[in-house]
């Protein structure tokens, strides 16, 4: 399986994903610059957090019209993994790879903390290494969090089993029904703020995010 | 040229967090006859293009990277032209 990790100006996670990826689960990964227009070889893509374009405009809006988005977009049609983290989730949102927004945490302050988490579904290629329900805690880092859709979509995602992650205890951002992390409706696109790839080794103190690019590694190649 | 001002703002059902709090301190300075305030940010576009496309031009714009509908919304006025 191998997996490309996008590089937009102004990413500064890249590094970190790519590592939990490489180094910690051996997996086959290569950087992939936004001006690239091709992801063929490709079997799954990492979109990572940062800030892209410097949040202008908003959070996500302008990488989204990069000469990658399109194979991105391809990609997720083709039910192939799509992952994003933090930035990475905005832009997913932003292209329409995922309903819904990340707007300004209702706080209007960036927050940087370890949060608990619930695992809402365990049945998704990037979750099932975890228990139903588990709960676990995931580093965020963020100041546009807050997740917000319609009334309707929010009960669509519910409906579908779409909400993969939801904050546990405090709500850190306002996020509508303590959205986390959410998929597309087919369930090869997982986008969510908390910060996985930081947290896959004892030595950085939490290794609760493993287990997501190991199921990613697992189920990765099986249709979605 | 023309000159175009785009106004984007949250959605009335969006809780835009910043305006709630001005609307608080505006009440705090004595003015309670303010129901509230909302935030936005504005686009001034110069264009070169003729009146009569003003409208497709800005909607174009506005639609596909200015405003995202899932929470803002949006109104314009031609200043110039």
């Amino acid at each position: 399986m191998k997996i490309a990790v996008i590089v937009f100006p102004g990413s500064n996670c890249d590094v970190d994903i790519y590592e939990a990826l490489a180094t910690v689960c051996h997996a086959d990964v290569q950087y992939v610059s936004h001006r690239e227009r091709s992801l063929a070889g490709f079997d799954a893509v990492m979109l990572p957090g940062g800030f892209s374009y410097g949040d202008y405009l908003r959070a996500g809006a302008l990488a989204r019209f990069t000469n990658i988005m399109p194979a991105i977009i391809q990609m997720a049609n083709e039910g192939k993994p799509v992952f994003g983290t933090c930035n990475g989730f905005q832009i997913l949102t932003e292209a329409g790879l995922l309903p819904g927004a990340l707007k300004h945490n209702n706080s209007q302050q960036f927050i940087c903390k370890t949060v608990p988490l619930e695992v809402v579904n365990n049945q998704t290629l990037f979750t099932t290494k975890y228990q139903a329900r588990e709960r676990i805690a995931l580093p965020i880092a963020h100041a546009d969090g807050c997740y917000v859709a319609s009334k309707e979509t929010l009960n669509q995602l519910e409906q579908n089993h779409q909400v993969v992650f939801r904050y546990a205890a405090e709500n850190p951002n306002g996020s509508l029904r303590n959205i986390a992390g959410i998929t597309n409706r087919r369930g090869n696109v997982l986008g969510m703020m908390p910060h996985p790839e930081r947290a896959v080794e004892a030595l950085l103190g939490n290794t609760a995010g493993r287990r997501l690019f190991e199921s990613l590694l697992a189920n990765g190649t099986v249709k979605a | 040229m023309i000159k175009v001002r785009v106004f984007v703002t949250y959605k009335q059902s969006v809780f835009d967090p910043q305006g709630d709090t001005i609307t608080k301190t505006v009440h705090a300075i004595g003015h309670s006859e303010v129901e509230s305030v909302q935030v936005g940010k504005f686009f001034d576009l110069s264009l070169k293009t003729t009146p009569d496309q003003v409208a497709t031009v800005i909607k174009d714009i506005a639609t596909n990277l200015l405003v995202n509908f899932n929470m803002e919304t949006y109104t314009y006025q031609v200043l110039e032209g």
